[in-house]
């Protein structure tokens, strides 16, 4: 038995030696936004925040990341009636298609605005690549970075990421 | 039942009966008593089969369709509340139920007329013999860039036409008032005159009796107020907040987990495998020997796979164990010899005598082309959640196939369809792959064996190599020149023809064609992938007139307008594509520029794609221009994400995707080994429509089949290679190969 905090929120799981943390929050925490792709960390649909650095869960082992900060894509936004800028954009640009890929997408971009809040198209490039989107939506993804990244810069609050 | 094909389908004698189909009409409407216990709840008006009225005045659309992404729900109410003149802030849907009832007989009809405007007798009015035949086929299909065509067009827009219609004639008798004086706007129905209005939700319960007009008047283009506009899709919110349901992510109480390994070669056997349970396993509840396949039943995910991993697993041998990509390649070139030689090819058309005017020409051009298969990798990997229990099944999955998967199961479990639920959900990526049910029937055949609901969930190895494929195909073609370089004789051998019909036809005026195929045997299992035979037939016919507009020494752009003379539509779309793109501007060095259209599903295509070749042979896609005559384009967003998406698929296809078999099985295994296009690769993508006052053309597979010779198109252009092989990523484009070439 392993304690994982998540959003938040602690959650007492059973977790063999090696079982990755995707498969606890999917399965045991029934997060499920967070989404198996490739099991090899190449995809990105299961990109979620620990301590607030982009990880890939299908390869991180649950056990490595007790008592650690975990947030899945359900923890984003700041309450149910509001979403995180990065959401906001995403609808706004009309991102999404099959949408399978976009929890992944939009942690790997949240990460990035954190760290970068005006990224220049190369640098969107650079650290979006490991995210793949079968539908295609990379220009909007794109769009909807820039649009977050403007709103981030008319933001009064003091912590712009969370609105 | 036997498993839906477009084909098959139309080979089962539906069409023979045409004589038959004309005389019986049955409305919509006289099936409502059936249906609307599988959709109608208490105080709702069920209109007819697509739309429902509540009591506080929300219209439901009642769709037939699945969602992958596409924007159907929201596109598809769309056409049906503009016809209906409701207040849009007030309709809402539903995903039709998987069940007979709901077979889609507009969609069979589009298909069995094909691309081409309904033969008479199937359009207008529903007949019961022809409904029969579709409901027997379990017929609900999304796939083939047809829900707005079909669905939409003579579904939706007629049952809002007929339910404003109703309601309109309800308030006239209501009112005692001549219907003309009355007016339908925002979910009312209003008299000026004497300044009465009610809402739709209000003379429902009238309305509904009223007799269903048989051709309600639908509107003109110009009298569109929703469609035409790009009303934000209802699937994204959820989708942006984790929220969004899809197959694999079903909760069911009390559901384990279970994972598949299929023998590796198509169509093997398991010789042995030990069932028993490891003893240093942790949280495995079974292991199944499924005859071609083993699963593990478990806790998780993780517990299944960790387990099946290790299993030692024998398969028995089959006479492909040892066959190779090269093997398969050289038994369908001794199939296309054999056929010619032996003259056993298939016509597919044939105008003139295109053998006798090669011989005469003035130039002959000749080229062989080879694809590879390609897999689908669907975002979400394959998966479905299977429950049986007192005598019926449950399923969740996500299908572009719902009474497929209802048909499959019952098939399993030799019960009837009716004794099987399927819960469809949100599709991660379709792309052809999820009409199938393969996976749909393996976990019925692992729910059966215990008494608890089981998510099965494929590994991305196993959605890898147990997809079914886009063919790989050999193409041959020959075409003569005269003295002025324009084509007078064509001929095409190609392998393998699925569907649509008219993908391998030439849309360029050439006088004497022969096109003909062979069906080499091949088991490797085949799939829709999407735009199916386009995807094919789009590259080797663009890339052709390419090489011919080449030999002719002329301009790609001119040659393909000169040709398309005889048709405007494309001739339009070949000049906004020269437009947009400057076509003849200049470019840096190393780079190209290369176009590449076609007709599919509805829509006319033309893409112009500027590529940089590297020193070091890398191709960079910076740009394409994408111009597209989509008709009427319903909802121009969605169309346009439509079209982006198809272009990036295509392109992965086109620059990297190839499965290959060695030793009889897929090499390849997951994204490592079968790289798509990723951010850092795509390029930007301009996409502009033309409305041309046609019928809606098909928007989720058109801008496919022409990416592949756009680029390829460019390629030549940058360094004068010309690819004949895909993926390009198999050619060596290093500038010292170039300078030698």
């Amino acid at each position: 038995m392993i304690n994982l905090t998540i959003n938040g929120k602690n959650y007492p799981v059973e977790a063999p030696p090696g079982m990755p943390l995707l498969w606890v929050i999917r399965e045991q925490c029934e997060l499920t936004g967070t989404k198996y792709g490739c099991g090899i960390a190449q995809c990105g649909a299961c990109t979620v925040h620990v301590d607030g650095q982009p990880i890939r869960s299908c390869i991180t082992p649950a056990s490595s990341v007790e008592g650690k900060n975990i947030t899945t894509i359900e923890g984003l936004a700041p309450n149910e009636n509001t979403l995180h800028i990065v959401q906001r954009a995403w609808i706004d640009e009309q991102t999404p298609q099959c949408g399978y890929c976009q929890s992944g997408q939009i942690m790997s971009a949240v990460a990035l605005l954190t760290e970068n809040p005006s990224p220049s198209d190369e640098e969107i490039e650079q650290a979006m690549s490991g995210n793949i989107c079968r539908c295609g939506m990379y220009g909007r993804i794109k769009s909807a970075i820039k649009r977050a990244s403007e709103a981030l810069q008319n933001s009064s609050t003091t912590n712009p990421m969370i609105p | 039942m036997k498993k839906w094909t477009r084909r098959a389908f139309i080979g089962a004698g539906v069409l023979a009966s045409g004589a038959v189909i004309i005389g019986i009409a049955i409305r919509p409407g006289n099936r409502t008593s059936k249906v609307s216990g599988l959709v109608a709840e208490e105080g709702e008006t069920l209109m007819n089969i697509w739309l429902k009225i509540s009591p506080d005045n929300t219209v439901t659309a009642i769709i037939p369709h699945a969602e992958m992404g596409q924007g159907v729900h929201t596109t598809l109410a769309m056409m049906l509340a503009d016809e209906m003149d409701a207040d849009w802030s007030k309709v809402k849907f539903m995903e039709a139920p998987a069940d007979k009832e709901y077979a889609n007989y507009i969609l069979a009809k589009g298909f069995i007329a094909g691309d081409a405007n309904s033969p008479k007798f199937l359009e207008e009015t529903i007949d019961g013999v022809f409904l029969t035949a579709v409901k027997s086929m379990n017929f609900q299909i999304t796939g083939g860039s047809a829900s707005v065509r079909f669905t939409g067009q003579q579904g939706m827009r007629i049952a809002g036409a007929a339910a404003k219609a109703m309601l309109l004639q309800a308030a006239s008798e209501t009112w005692k008032v001549p219907v003309e004086e009355l007016k339908a706007q925002n979910s009312t129905i209003s008299h000026a005159a004497s300044n009465r209005t009610a809402t739709f939700a209000e003379l429902a319960p009238a309305a509904a009796k009223v007799k269903a007009p048989k051709h309600p008047r639908l509107k003109t283009q110009d009298e569109f107020t929703i469609m035409g506009t790009s009303k934000p899709r209802w699937d994204i919110p959820a989708k942006v907040t984790g929220a969004a349901k899809f197959g694999l992510d079903v909760m069911v109480p009390g559901m384990k987990y279970a994972t598949i390994k299929s023998a590796p070669v198509f169509g093997a056997k398991v010789k042995s495998v030990d069932t028993s349970i490891p003893s240093n396993s942790s949280g495995v509840l079974k292991i199944l020997n499924l005859e071609n396949a083993v699963a593990v039943i478990a806790e998780g995910f993780w517990q299944a796979k960790t387990t099946l991993d290790t299993l030692p697993i024998e398969f028995e041998s089959t006479e492909n164990d040892g066959k190779s990509q090269e093997d398969i390649f050289n038994e369908y070139r001794q199939a296309m010899d054999k056929d010619l030689a032996e003259g056993n090819l298939d016509k597919h058309f044939k105008s003139g005598d295109a053998m006798a005017e090669l011989s005469k020409a003035e130039t002959l051009i000749e080229a062989e082309y080879q694809l590879p298969f390609l897999a689908h990798f669907t975002m979400e990997p394959m998966n479905c959640t299977a429950w049986v229990h007192d005598g019926q099944c449950e399923i969740w999955c996500g299908s572009q196939n719902p009474l497929g998967v209802k048909a499959a199961a019952a098939e399993v479990l030799d019960i009837k369809p009716d004794q099987v639920t399927v819960h469809n959900q949100l599709l991660g990526g379709g792309f052809g792959r999820r009409s199938e049910t393969d996976v749909i029937k393996q976990a019925v055949l692992i729910a059966k064996e215990v008494d608890y609901p089981v998510k099965l969930i494929w590994s991305r190895e196993e959605d890898t190599q147990h997809d079914v494929y886009r063919e790989a195909m050999v193409s041959r073609m020959k075409a003569g020149l005269d003295q002025s370089g324009n084509p007078i004789a064509y001929s095409h051998q190609f392998i393998f023809k699925h569907h649509p019909a008219e993908a391998a036809d030439v849309p360029y005026a050439i006088p004497n064609q022969l096109i003909q195929y062979s069906s080499p045997a091949s088991h490797v299992p085949w799939g829709n992938w999407r735009s199916v035979d386009h995807s094919v037939h789009g590259f080797l016919t663009e890339s052709f007139i390419d090489e011919l507009a080449f030999a002719a020494n002329q301009d790609p752009f001119t040659y393909r307008k000169t040709l398309s003379k005889n048709n405007p539509r494309f001739q339009k779309v070949l000049d906004l594509a020269y437009e947009k793109s400057n076509w003849g501007s200049a470019l840096p060095p190393n780079w190209g520029r290369g176009i590449a259209i076609a007709q599919s599903f509805g829509s006319i295509v033309a893409e112009v794609a500027e590529v940089e070749v590297t020193m070091e042979g890398k191709v960079k896609v910076h740009r394409v221009v994408c111009v597209a005559d989509a008709g009427f384009a319903v909802h121009p967003d969605g169309f346009i994400a439509q079209m982006e998406s198809g272009i990036i698929y295509g392109l992965a296809a086109a620059m990297t995707g190839e499965i290959t078999i060695k030793n009889g099985a897929v090499a390849q295994s997951n994204f490592h080994d079968y790289p798509v296009t990723r951010m850092n690769e795509a390029p930007k993508i301009e996409t502009h429509i033309i409305n041309s006052g046609n019928p809606p053309g098909g928007a989720g597979e058109p801008s496919t089949p022409v990416i592949a010779p756009a680029v390829t198109n460019a390629i030549f252009n940058a360094t004068g290679i010309r690819i004949r092989q895909l993926p390009i990523a198999k050619t060596d484009l290093r500038v010292s190969i170039r300078q030698t070439t």
